[in-house]
């Protein structure tokens, strides 16, 4: 490629990243509609979606041309650009926020570039404040669907989850400052690498959950509140407010809700193997292998998997208990655990 | 900088990509409007009353204890970058600033502000 003008690879390599990164996405967040389908059924002894395609493969596809043929309702008393707006704001910060995340470790794609690749969109050195602070930007959607719906579970529902993520953001900034510490850098392709370690030659595991048990635990509760997922999924608690903040969306803006939620998921697993996981490294595989992607899509996956796990097998809290345990139990918990690593970093001079 | 842009046209693409799916809704779907379709929905029964009513006050008081110990996380990043250079000083002066905010997060807890049950 060398004949080629330098700037033209990267251009391209950049194009091409977009293209992963929003078609993967998508193409996640149907997976992951069809896993969790899938992994109800089997825990309920059904076999789930069988018709659309091989095992039903294609049934979140037939759900998304379905739902694009339906009328696209609106509450005659609603605010029609808000309304309009609460999706979209939902769905733009879904996918930004994964910009910034490393799906792997830089590639020359075997060798068909002169410069290694990296395997994000954006690499910025304050990598972790961006995720958070454009994916904290998600609750807006939630208020904004919330209120311009003008019904009273869509306004109860907007307004139970914008005080429970709240409540929950503060653990969950707090509960990854102790790996901050530790790799002593905010870019998560840093972090990654300050993960790997290798013994006599031999790569083995020096994940920072390891280290970081508590922080690990308190993040991971913290990241399922944040994405309304049951346990915690008060805002769209259908026995109690059929459907909370979307009650009142169908058709596509319907669809980009459900698109944003399962996005959303993904991004705080892929943020999760990133920091607490050790990202693409693995014990016994050489990073000289290139199947590091491999490996993160992997870790990933089984993050994921059991966040449908947890989904089906935990009853949902009541509110007040919500709110209990995230001021109550985490918060302390994760100011303990970032003192305490503070002082053992400073003390083994880590 | 590139960076910054690659980020920023990200949030471009992803708002295409929303508003790209909601035209194509809005043009492929039926739009028959009746009145019942323009109600809100609550439970089949003739909705009652406007929905913006007044809420439980302890919403916004969540609200702003966020802000205050929000602000607290924005402090202990950079703090943590800095923490192998600012030594055991630095760590003592941030375990005494928790402790400031210890006193304000005990004053919260025993007025009841983090108490979401049924009134004692």
């Amino acid at each position: 490629m060398s004949f080629l003008l330098p700037p033209y690879p990267v251009i391209f390599g950049q194009i091409a990243m977009f293209l992963v990164v929003l078609l993967g996405l998508v193409h996640a967040a149907a997976g992951m509609v069809w896993v969790e389908r899938k992994e109800a059924a089997r825990m309920q002894q059904r076999v789930g979606p069988t018709r659309v395609g091989p095992f039903g493969l294609l049934q979140p596809f037939a759900d998304v041309l379905k739902l694009m043929f339906k009328e696209n309702l609106k509450p005659g008393a609603a605010d029609t650009l808000l309304f309009y707006l609460a999706p979209l704001v939902c769905a733009t910060t879904a996918f930004a926020a994964f910009s910034v995340v490393p799906i792997g470790p830089a590639t020359t794609l075997l060798g068909l570039l002169d410069e290694p690749m990296k395997l994000q969109v954006a690499d910025v050195n304050v990598a972790v404040l961006v995720v958070f602070a454009i994916a904290s930007m998600g609750v807006y959607g939630i208020v904004l669907a919330g209120w311009a719906s003008n019904s009273k579970y869509s306004l109860l529902g907007g307004l139970r989850s914008s005080a429970q993520m709240i409540s929950y953001e503060l653990s969950y900034g707090m509960s990854l400052v102790g790996v901050l510490i530790l790799a002593n850098s905010m870019s998560l392709t840093e972090i990654v690498d300050a993960q790997g370690a290798s013994l006599l030659g031999i790569p083995h595991a020096r994940w920072y959950i390891f280290l970081q048990p508590l922080g690990f635990l308190i993040f991971l509760t913290a990241g399922i509140a944040e994405t309304n997922r049951a346990p915690f999924d008060f805002p769209e608690a259908e026995q109690e407010l059929v459907a909370g903040y979307h009650t009142e969306y169908s058709s596509m803006t319907f669809a980009l809700f459900f698109l944003a939620e399962y996005i959303n998921m993904v991004t705080v697993s892929a943020v999760a193997t990133d920091l607490f996981l050790g990202g693409w490294y693995f014990p016994f595989v050489p990073p000289s292998w290139g199947i590091g992607w491999l490996i993160f899509l992997a870790k990933v996956g089984a993050l994921l998997f059991f966040y449908v796990w947890i989904r089906w097998t935990l009853p949902r809290y009541r509110y007040d208990q919500l709110m209990t345990f995230g001021w109550k139990i985490l918060l302390p918990a994760s100011v303990i655990n970032l003192i305490a690593t503070a002082a053992g970093v400073l003390y083994f001079g880590l | 900088m590139q960076g910054w842009l690659s980020i920023f046209i990200m949030l471009i693409v992803g708002l295409a990509f929303g508003g790209i799916m909601v035209g194509l809704g809005v043009l492929l779907g039926p739009s028959k409007p009746s009145p019942e379709k323009s109600a809100p929905y609550e439970c089949g029964m003739p909705a009652v009353g406007d929905a913006r009513e007044r809420q439980s006050v302890k919403f916004y008081l969540v609200a702003m204890i966020f802000l205050l110990f929000d602000i607290e996380v924005a402090f202990l990043y950079p703090w943590a970058m800095a923490l192998r250079d600012l030594g055991w000083p630095g760590f003592v002066q941030v375990v005494l600033f928790m402790g400031l905010l210890l006193t304000g997060y005990i004053y919260v807890w025993r007025k009841g502000a983090l108490d979401w049950g049924a009134d004692k």
